[in-house]
């Protein structure tokens, strides 16, 4: 049963202001992204741009599901590549038959974002399926049967011949441009924020800091890792549509463990639960190895020492920014 | 299925081998409550210490192959060790996803620091045993196959003697137990610690030997996936159990091998995985664990 709104505390005036805050700049960004179509800006940098607004889409979803929630996944990238694969089938074979040969350029943003959602559901379903499992486990099972998922779905991937095996899916239209991503990424930032700032929020915050007194206080923890996984799963799935409809060319290699932990180092890096730390650590994880590119083949052996020593010294995240009354909304892991 | 025999046979010695990587786990586990994600990279760096000993050694003598994989232990024990004391000791005691998190980190880190150090590029691996065939019907049997049963069945059998029957052991399955209790009647807990992880690493290392033994080529990732699907042989058998590892190895490995070579082959690294989500949704305790009731 769910809390009763009336009965709800007010929420923290503090917090409220910093949400409303962050969507408000992901929606400006989005706005001046809109009148960079003038095409002044040098391709290089808007191709990172546009990959760092893909990371923020998958952090910040990634951090719903292990930040809020508590629930430690290692198969974000799985929900990913069902996105990809989902909406690139859709704009390559389904589109073509609804919209003749020369479609209107209406038609075919309003297929791109018709693929979009198809791969964010088809990933949310995903999500509702493995959050099944999440049931009954916990801790180290649950982040060993999400990977296990997300290795699950490269095999399956690299088994469909029609969506091009083991090669990978070629020819896919460049339709993503940099207002479609910061449009998600407002979609997405807003999106979660309100979630985990009402009151069905407060019930993922109960589950992750102590699951036997929300059980206890009749929260059904289940049903909110089940929501927490769907919701995540779901900009996850709308992250890779994006993704393939940048690229233009997907591989099921490229959406293997290492992806899953190149955002779960964002999540953590951010701070578990600290949105606005997380998507700061997803833009600076995108820059980081265009800043290191001399030095590429210590990238990761820097990233795993960060993570350790993170642990070590700094469990709470490097960029987590919230301190005094708020910190203590944060997570005790 | 006339090749069924063989398949059984190639089954149970890759089974041996994950086995071998299981029981690490399930000796980590046991003890500590926590899944060593960097055991598989120790099982890497047991291939890598095999595979320079082999090209020092020059000959292919039986006396080489045993050093070698004497050697991979003993390297393979140290690092068990150091990751223990610098990256796992100083966590005693913060919540299980930190711990997680570290485990992972030092995992990449041996990855990456190990393509720095021996080189991205796949090797080969040179001949440690002197190889022969032996042909028993349409049974094809390599020396290298039995060898690697004999070596996981010597050590397992060794591993149980020291769980069961020394003061070191006794001292480890009190921990496994209580662990505050076990420090109250005076036992050395970060002894027991380490020593648990130089054994289960040690393994590993042996591990790592044989496996590079029959799949002749090696690089810093190979142990991912071995790693991986170990630790699923782990939680098949019932995690923080010894027979359990290794009856999980045994059938893992033979599911594997049979999938291997029926048309649904492309399928055979799912196997492990769907194995996996399949026994935690019906019996997450493993086939010869003990379900426990998480007190409040």
């Amino acid at each position: 049963m769910p809390p009763n709104p009336q009965s709800a505390p007010p929420p923290n005036s503090r917090l409220w202001t910093l949400d409303y805050r962050l969507t408000a700049t992901a929606a400006i960004l989005a706005a001046v992204a809109v009148s960079a179509f003038g095409g002044s800006i040098n391709a290089y940098f808007l191709d990172v741009a546009m990959t760092a607004g893909i990371a923020i889409v998958m952090a910040v979803s990634l951090n719903l599901i292990n930040g809020h929630t508590g629930l430690f996944s290692l198969g974000h990238a799985g929900f990913m590549a069902i996105g990809a694969y989902l909406s690139a089938a859709v704009t390559l074979f389904v589109g073509p038959h609804l919209a003749g040969p020369s479609p209107a350029a209406i038609t075919t943003q309003l297929i791109f974002l018709a693929a979009l959602v198809t791969g964010g559901l088809t990933a949310a379903l995903a999500g509702f399926i493995i959050g099944l499992p999440s049931l009954r486990l916990k801790g180290d099972y649950l982040a060993l049967v999400t990977l296990g998922f997300g290795e699950i779905v490269r095999v399956v991937f690299q088994n469909i011949q029609p969506l091009g095996g083991a090669l990978g899916l070629n020819g896919i239209p460049p339709l993503t441009t940099f207002a479609w991503i910061y449009g998600a990424v407002a979609v997405t930032v807003f999106t979660v924020s309100c979630l985990v700032n009402s009151t069905y929020g407060r019930g993922w915050l109960a589950t992750r800091d102590n699951e036997i007194a929300a059980r206890s206080i009749g929260l059904n923890t289940t049903r909110y890792k089940i929501t927490a996984f769907a919701i995540g799963a779901f900009f996850a799935g709308v992250a890779g549509g994006l993704f393939a409809h940048l690229r233009m060319t997907i591989d099921p290699r490229g959406f293997d463990f290492s992806r899953s932990i190149e955002i779960i180092l964002m999540v953590i890096l951010g701070g578990m639960g600290n949105t606005l730390g997380v998507i700061l650590a997803a833009i600076l994880l995108t820059l980081l190895p265009e800043v290191l590119r001399p030095v590429a083949e210590y990238r990761m052996v820097l990233y795993s020492l960060l993570l350790v020593t993170l642990m070590l010294v700094r469990p709470q995240g490097l960029l987590n920014l919230r301190f005094g009354k708020a910190d203590k909304l944060k997570a005790e892991s | 299925m006339s090749d069924l025999p063989q398949q059984l046979l190639n089954g149970l010695s890759l089974g041996a081998i994950y086995a071998l990587i299981a029981l690490g786990y399930t000796l980590v586990y046991g003890v500590l409550r926590f899944i060593n994600f960097a055991h598989s990279e120790v099982f890497m760096v047991g291939a890598f210490v095999g595979c320079y000993i082999g090209r020092l050694a020059g000959a292919v003598t039986w006396w080489s192959g045993l050093t070698a994989l004497a050697a991979a232990m003993l390297v393979c024990g140290v690092l068990g060790w150091i990751i223990e004391k610098i990256a796992y000791r100083p966590l005693r005691g913060a919540p299980v996803l930190n711990v997680l998190i570290t485990a992972i980190g030092v995992s990449l880190f041996l990855q990456y620091g190990g393509q720095l150090v021996f080189g991205a590029t796949p090797r080969t691996f040179p001949p440690l045993f002197p190889e022969t065939r032996v042909s028993l019907g349409s049974l094809d049997i390599s020396t290298n196959q039995l060898i690697v049963i004999v070596v996981t069945t010597v050590l397992l059998v060794a591993l149980q003697l020291i769980v069961k029957h020394t003061r070191i052991g006794t001292a480890m399955r009190a921990v496994a137990l209580n662990p505050k209790a076990a420090q109250l009647v005076g036992i050395n807990t970060n002894t027991v610690f380490s020593f648990t992880f130089v054994l289960g690493s040690a393994l590993a290392g042996a591990g790592g030997v044989l496996y590079a033994m029959n799949y002749p080529s090696i690089d810093p990732l190979m142990g991912v996936m071995p790693g991986l699907k170990a630790f699923v042989a782990a939680i098949l058998g019932g995690i923080g159990s010894i027979p359990g590892a290794a009856l999980g190895g045994l059938i893992l490995g033979a599911a594997e091998t049979l999938v291997g070579g029926s048309q649904f082959s492309t399928y055979k690294d799912a196997i492990a995985f769907g194995l996996l989500i399949l026994i935690l949704l019906a019996r997450p305790s493993g086939l010869l664990g003990r379900a426990t009731v998480e007190k409040v």
